[in-house]
């Protein structure tokens, strides 16, 4: 009796040691990892900031020397406020086709029945699997060679005008609402879109800030689609004229990677500063009834 | 035809008796029960078709055509040329190269985003100091543009950037974007950083989805904490697990902004050249639609394929 008592007493003391070494281990790990992923920023920053570009280890740890010399020069180069209007008007009109049509369409395919309805689900997912970018031929022929919307924001925007990933996550929400609610208001003689005005879309306000930013980062930084339909410099959102900095002016600047990284900054900020204010948002559970189908 | 088949889901006679709106029971075996959901949902309906199904026939459509490009309202002949293009393209040894380079990128990027994802989800599950910090962290590439991170990469991994000045002597030679066997890894560890959190963040709400009960009774059986998570959280995430796959061989397929600006178009000789960036460079700076379309094709296919395959593979009990 007496060992096995000392034993079960000795036991739980070295499993306590063990997940002590264990928790401090999954923490050295984590944030390890952390800084790995969070380094770049740090440097792109660091870098936008120098006068001149000092790559060695050292560098990156700079103690003076700093200049907004480079976000002065990339302006020259690139008309950044304009630049920067452009991508607001890109994603801003992708934004507001996809909340007006998407929020629609999904509370259509969530809490309607009409024919058609499964159809047009089963395209959804399958828009999801086949990647836009296979599709660049026969969408530029159509909007750039037949429509002439090439160099119009139209263009720019039309492609993206309806988010399919943010209809499904609108249907998966106006799904997870009890079907009382609605059957009690139609009860009451409210039309549908009144139902879906005052009943369904108070409730999933939460959900549809989540949706707007994660749809937001998509037109915000995407690059080919924009990049084949402007040629206008006057046109090109942000990511394009860096991009075509980076690949054409780039070598003959003074401060090459001094002037891209600034760039880079006012590129990178509105998307970070937005993502990191509503970060609370971007929680697993609303992201996983998004996927759990 | 299909009005004359009955409704696939009648309404239950209790509803369609029920004092509402609805419409009569012809009508609804018509255009459904709420038929004021078609309006609802045109405006989307007629985008998927504007943008999505007519894009998908054309593409088929001038990948059969000897199509050029002309002015707008311009008549011109476009011969059916059959297989032409595809035969082109396959003995193309460019689109070869390209078809091989994706294939370089999902060895590299697929095990590691899945392993990676898994286990840094796992361990910021459940209770840590400055959880909130090390999930922003871990995100934060991905919302960022790629145009921008791709900027500080050039700077990390040109010749003499700095990560050339830690290692010294052991810096590759040619450089790493210039290095045609290192150029494709560079790219699909670049896109493994910048995707990684959003696969964490579906793989943290896989993770709340594994019943408790299961760790509870494989601690009982004295697993440990390593055959736990082989035996739990690894069969419990595998729909995420197939979703993540899905997901990142679609990001390879798409792959274009890196290779065209991290490695200056597809270089050095071809060697990290994706398919889209071909289509890019055949279809719109050279002129050649067609072909470009057949390659727009043939990928779709190959990504349905894949997905089909992994779907087989990874739902299998």
């Amino acid at each position: 009796m007496a060992p096995d008592a000392r034993t079960t007493e000795a036991a739980p003391e070295t499993t306590g040691e063990r997940s002590r070494g264990r928790t401090i281990l999954r923490h050295l790990v984590l944030y390890a990892g952390a800084l790995v992923f969070l380094f770049p920023f740090y440097y792109m920053v660091v870098g936008s900031l120098q006068k001149e570009p000092d790559t060695s280890l050292g560098g990156a740890f700079p103690t003076g020397g700093f200049t907004l010399d480079n976000y002065t020069q990339i302006n020259e180069r690139v008309d950044l406020v304009q630049s920067l209007v452009n991508s607001g008007i890109f994603t801003g009109g992708v934004l507001l086709g996809t909340v007006v049509f998407g929020v629609l369409a999904g509370y259509a395919l969530a809490r309607l029945e009409f024919r058609g309805q499964g159809t047009l689900f089963a395209t959804m997912l399958l828009v999801q699997i086949i990647p836009f970018q296979l599709l660049i031929i026969p969408i530029y022929v159509m909007i750039v060679r037949t429509y002439g919307l090439a160099d119009s924001y139209l263009g720019m925007i039309l492609p993206f005008a309806i988010n399919s990933t943010a209809v499904f996550i609108f249907r998966q929400f106006f799904r997870q609402l009890p079907e009382d609610l609605f059957s009690a208001a139609r009860l009451d003689g409210a039309s549908e879109l009144r139902i879906l005005w005052s009943v369904a879309l108070p409730l999933v306000r939460p959900a549809l800030v989540t949706a707007v930013l994660l749809t937001f980062i998509g037109p915000w930084n995407e690059f080919l689609w924009p990049f084949l339909v402007t040629k206008d410099t006057g046109m090109q959102p942000l990511a394009v004229s860096l991009a075509n900095y980076i690949s054409n002016v780039a070598g003959r600047a003074a401060n090459p990677y001094g002037a891209i990284l600034a760039g880079s900054v006012v590129l990178a900020a509105p998307a970070v500063a937005l993502f990191v204010a509503f970060q609370k948002r971007f929680t697993s559970s609303d992201l996983g009834s998004g996927v759990k189908g | 035809m299909s009005t004359l088949q009955a409704p696939p889901e009648a309404p239950p006679p209790s509803r369609a008796a029920r004092p509402s709106k609805a419409a009569p029971s012809w009508v609804a075996s018509l255009v459904g029960r709420h038929p004021v959901g078609i309006v609802l949902a045109a405006p989307y309906a007629v985008f998927l078709a504007l943008v999505f199904a007519w894009p998908l026939c054309l593409a088929v459509w001038i990948s059969f055509h000897d199509y050029f490009f002309a002015a707008p309202g311009v008549e011109v002949e476009r011969p059916f040329v059959g297989l032409d293009n595809y035969r082109t393209v396959l003995s193309d040894p460019d689109v070869r190269e390209s078809l091989v380079n994706v294939g370089v990128f999902l060895v590299i990027n697929v095990p590691l985003t899945v392993v990676l994802a898994l286990v840094l989800a796992t361990a910021l599950n459940g209770a840590i100091r400055g959880r909130t910090f090390l999930r922003v962290a871990y995100y934060v590439p991905y919302v960022a543009a790629s145009v921008a991170l791709v900027a500080v990469w050039l700077f990390l991994f040109s010749s003499d950037g700095m990560v050339n000045q830690i290692l010294g002597p052991l810096a590759p030679d040619p450089s790493w974007l210039v290095n045609s066997t290192l150029a494709m890894p560079v790219i699909a560890l670049f896109v493994t950083w910048k995707q990684l959190g959003f696969f964490i963040l579906l793989y943290l709400a896989a993770l709340q989805n594994v019943p408790k009960e299961l760790y509870e009774s494989a601690s009982t059986d004295g697993a440990s904490r390593f055959r736990s998570f082989l035996h739990v959280t690894v069969p419990g995430v595998r729909p995420a697990t197939l979703l993540v796959v899905i997901l990142a061989t679609i990001t390879g397929a798409n792959l274009f902004t890196e290779p065209y600006l991290l490695t200056n178009g597809g270089g050095p000789n071809g060697a990290s050249t994706s398919p889209v960036l071909l289509m890019y460079q055949r279809g719109i700076e050279q002129g050649n639609p067609d072909t470009a379309a057949a390659i727009g094709v043939i990928l779709v296919i190959l990504v349905l394929v894949i997905s089909l395959v992994n779907r087989r593979l990874l739902e299998r009990d």
